[in-house]
């Protein structure tokens, strides 16, 4: 075997003595593409910033073409061969197509002129490469995300790269961009360009990868040829679960039986919501505590911002407590008896500078009113009673909310929905970044409270906390609803099955897509 | 638990404003006179009441640049009224009465322009206040052909120098607007939802609040502030020149929001704050003038304050 491209060993980095990297490393060969995958925190995109010099690890080697290698920027990084190629596209819109391939090393003509003739020819013959033919003297930002994408590895290529990390380049694309782009990635395989694919869309892996690195808690976990490894051993490496020995075991506080479950509460059928998601369906009854897995990027944020209003559907129809469910704006779907805590509960959920008081009752405020002023004694009751009842452990009413640990403010943030007696709660991770103690806590709450008769809709990328604490589970799997699960069909390995291949057949996946692309 | 930068956030300004008294007090000729405080209240007077305005904006995390010209507006359009130029009226009442509330209204529709342009087209405050910034002194400007409009209503100009227990009555109308502001930003709902479009505002939008007409409102209160403001400009000045109404207003109105300690970013907010704002800058000017100090010595003086306050804000952040 040739010895490779970049070599990543014992890898460590801590931030503010948590680590993000321990001991991990990755491994490239020219003329391979390697997928990189993990969960959310697993360590793969530390471990792009020290290879292009974002951050400093703490510890480890990298060795890169053959010589020991540390990046001191981004800039430097690209000159020196690795070219790496964001989400977000770091170029300049308002720049022509050549432009921007060219930014900061344009060709010249003497005098400090440009020589456009041949910026522009160039630019064209490095894109011809790639099969996109546009007028390279166009701004960019008039072509799509897939075209703007090209550009960006187009220019990569003019540095003439050897290594080219795409970090989820293919979660804003459509269909036929995608497919764009794979063909990209083989054509840069084909000149010897060694490419690093974060993704966590299988199939595209599955499409053009030869070897996959998964990541887990800072970890390298497996390393593996991409042919060896089945689409569900893949998803169960990533979330830690030893194939053999997937079972239920009482890991979460769900405990007590589900209550009786009562009439439909919400319908949501066929909802399509920009590229993100394409076609997804759920149902939830009263007293039921419904599940939605799937892996990152899925939809499953987006399927609980569509119900709960926050954003728009582009289709599909909502039917709740046995009316029209399209709301237009969450004031609607709160009026109707929905509550939604979402993912991020720093930019979405807690309004720091606020009390505990406030924005315990911050939807409920409009009901605390005499004559338009705040009741404040009616106020305090209400939030003395839920600091109680659900244990919030505050100074008092009147902390700021900042000044509490994350368990603390989530609890806050569900008793801004439970004061308000809903009928449905949608949580998206309702326990994601909080300590064992209070996550027991909330989880036996949302059971309480199913059983007191609310619906809820719960979010999450913890197994266990999806086999043990719902009654019934939706799979979403690319923006579809793949599987339906229930009470005793739902076992981590049925989730993790549908969450790797929805309702494809099981087995070793094929990877017969590559010719065709 | 003392936070020492917390702690200068809050009461900075209060004290300030104690200790500037007491220096006046002890080596500034005849500064405990009642001559002394009304000039110096009447001159933070129309700064206060359109920082009044500013404070909500900011409060939700916005900017507006167009005060001073609002204030042109309704400057220019009052004496139109009260003297009868534009329509008969049947007494010099009345038209006084008319001559008040149009002018501010009308000041109001014009903030309310503002929070559309913000809402409706999620322009950036500071850009679409800009747009009536440069717009409403030219339309000032045409709708009085440029003319210095000159009368002498000693019954109107009462609102700017007429007196009540020795008081300028344009003071006591800045206190009536600190305190029921005040009052409304910490006691009603609508107070605190300004404060929580301020602190997080997709947080406050998915708790239901009415993001978009907290932030309409906000700006029409402004928009009115900044009108009642040109009425006593006008008053004060016997005559309208919509050229010179309110010039520069937008900073002082900003600096007094930011000495007194409200958050730039939005979230935090305090009226009384604002007021103490600008007495303060007005205090260390008359101070550094009382003694032999020069004007334009005073505002580097006056820059100094404002980065002094912003630097108390970055603390408390960090």
């Amino acid at each position: 075997m040739n010895s490779p491209v970049l070599s990543m060993q014992s890898m460590s980095k801590s931030f503010g003595g948590v680590p993000a990297l321990v001991e991990a490393s990755l491994e490239v060969q020219a003329a391979e593409v390697m997928a990189l995958v993990g969960q959310n925190g697993a360590g793969k995109s530390t471990m792009i910033k020290i290879l292009n010099g974002a951050y400093v690890r703490d510890s480890g080697t990298i060795t890169f073409a053959g010589a020991p290698w540390t990046a001191g920027s981004p800039q430097q990084a690209q000159r020196s061969g690795i070219s790496t190629i964001f989400q977000e596209i770091n170029l300049i819109g308002y720049r022509s197509v050549a432009e921007n391939i060219f930014l900061g090393r344009e060709p010249r003509r003497g005098f400090g002129l440009l020589d456009w003739k041949k910026m522009n020819a160039e630019a064209a013959a490095l894109l011809a490469r790639f099969e996109v033919r546009v007028d390279v003297r166009e701004p960019l930002e008039n072509f799509s995300t897939a075209i703007q994408q090209m550009v960006a590895i187009a220019r990569a290529v003019s540095f003439e790269a050897k290594l080219v990390i795409m970090d989820e380049p293919t979660s804003s694309l459509d269909e036929a961009e995608v497919a764009v782009l794979l063909r990209t990635i083989l054509q840069l395989k084909t000149e010897g360009v060694a490419v690093v694919f974060v993704s966590h869309k299988l199939d595209e892996l599955y499409q053009v990868c030869d070897r996959v690195t998964i990541m887990r808690d800072g970890r390298t976990v497996a390393v593996s040829k991409m042919s060896d490894m089945s689409k569900l051993q893949l998803v169960a490496s990533m979330l830690g679960r030893d194939l053999a020995e997937v079972k239920k075991k009482g890991a979460t506080a769900f405990e007590g039986n589900s209550g009786s479950i009562g009439g439909e509460l919400l319908v949501a059928d066929n909802i399509a919501i920009g590229h993100r998601v394409q076609d997804a369906s759920i149902k939830i009854r009263k007293g039921e505590i419904v599940g939605l897995a799937g892996l990152l990027g899925s939809g499953r944020t987006e399927m609980a911002r569509a119900i709960f209003a926050a954003d728009r559907k582009s289709k599909g129809t909502i039917r709740f407590n046995s009316s029209n469910g399209d709301f237009t704006s969450p004031i609607e779907s709160i009026a109707a008896g929905m509550g939604y805590c979402s993912e991020d509960r720093k930019a979405q959920g807690i309004v720091p500078g606020m009390s505990v008081a406030e924005n315990l009752t911050l939807a409920l405020m409009p009901a605390l009113t005499r004559s338009g002023m705040l009741d404040e004694a009616k106020q305090q009751k209400v939030v003395e009673r839920f600091i109680k009842d659900i244990g919030i452990k505050c100074a008092g009413p009147d902390q700021k909310i900042r000044e509490l640990s994350g368990g603390n403010q989530q609890k806050v943030l569900l008793a801004r929905w439970l004061c308000m007696n809903p009928k449905l709660l949608i949580l998206d991770e309702p326990t994601r970044g909080i300590d064992v103690g209070a996550k027991a806590e909330i989880q036996s709450l949302i059971r309480k409270l199913a059983n007191e008769g609310l619906g809820v809709l719960m979010i999450s990328s913890e197994l266990e906390e999806i086999v043990e604490g719902a009654d019934r589970v939706f799979v979403l799997r690319e923006g579809r609803t793949v599987s339906e699960l229930d009470h005793d069909s739902i076992t981590e390995a049925e989730v993790m099955h549908a969450m790797a291949q929805g309702n494809e057949s099981a087995g070793i996946a094929t990877k017969g897509d590559v010719a065709r692309v | 638990m003392f936070d020492r930068a917390v702690f200068s956030q809050r009461y900075g300004v209060a004290i300030a404003a104690v200790l500037l008294i007491l220096f006046n007090l002890a080596f500034t000729p005849n500064f405990a006179t009642s001559q002394t405080v009304a000039v110096n209240l009447s001159q933070i007077c129309t700064i206060v009441i359109v920082g009044v305005g500013m404070t909500l904006v900011i409060a939700t995390g916005g900017i507006d640049l167009s005060v001073g010209s609002l204030m042109a507006i309704a400057g220019a359009l009052s004496p139109m009224f009260f003297t009868g130029e534009l329509l008969p009226m049947p007494n010099l009442f009345v038209a006084i009465a008319v001559g008040i509330v149009v002018p501010i209204l009308v000041a109001g529709i014009f903030g309310l322009f503002n929070g559309w342009l913000i809402t409706s087209f999620k322009i950036q405050p500071i850009i679409a206040t800009l747009v009536l910034f440069i717009a409403g002194r030219g339309i000032a400007q045409v709708s009085t052909n440029g003319d210095l409009q000159v009368f002498k209503v000693p019954e109107f100009q009462a609102i700017a120098i007429g007196r009540v227990l020795g008081v300028p009555f344009q003071v006591w109308i800045m206190l009536v607007i600190v305190a029921i502001t005040a009052f409304v930003l910490h006691r009603t709902v609508f107070g605190k939802q300004v404060l929580a479009v301020g602190g997080n505002e997709e947080a406050a939008r998915l708790s239901g609040i009415p993001v978009r007409r907290i932030k309409l409102l906000v700006y029409m209160i402004c928009g009115a502030c900044s009108g009642v403001a040109g009425l006593i400009v006008i008053a004060m000045n016997s005559a309208a020149d919509a050229n010179l109404i309110g010039l520069g207003m937008e900073l002082d109105a900003i600096a007094a929001v930011v000495v007194g300690g409200t958050l730039l970013s939005g979230g935090r907010a305090t009226i009384v704050g604002t007021l103490l704002g600008a007495l303060v800058i007005q205090l260390v000017r008359y101070t550094l003038l009382a003694n032999g100090v020069p004007d334009p010595a005073a505002l580097v003086v006056k820059a100094g304050l404002i980065v002094l306050a912003v630097w108390l804000q970055r603390q408390e952040q960090a």
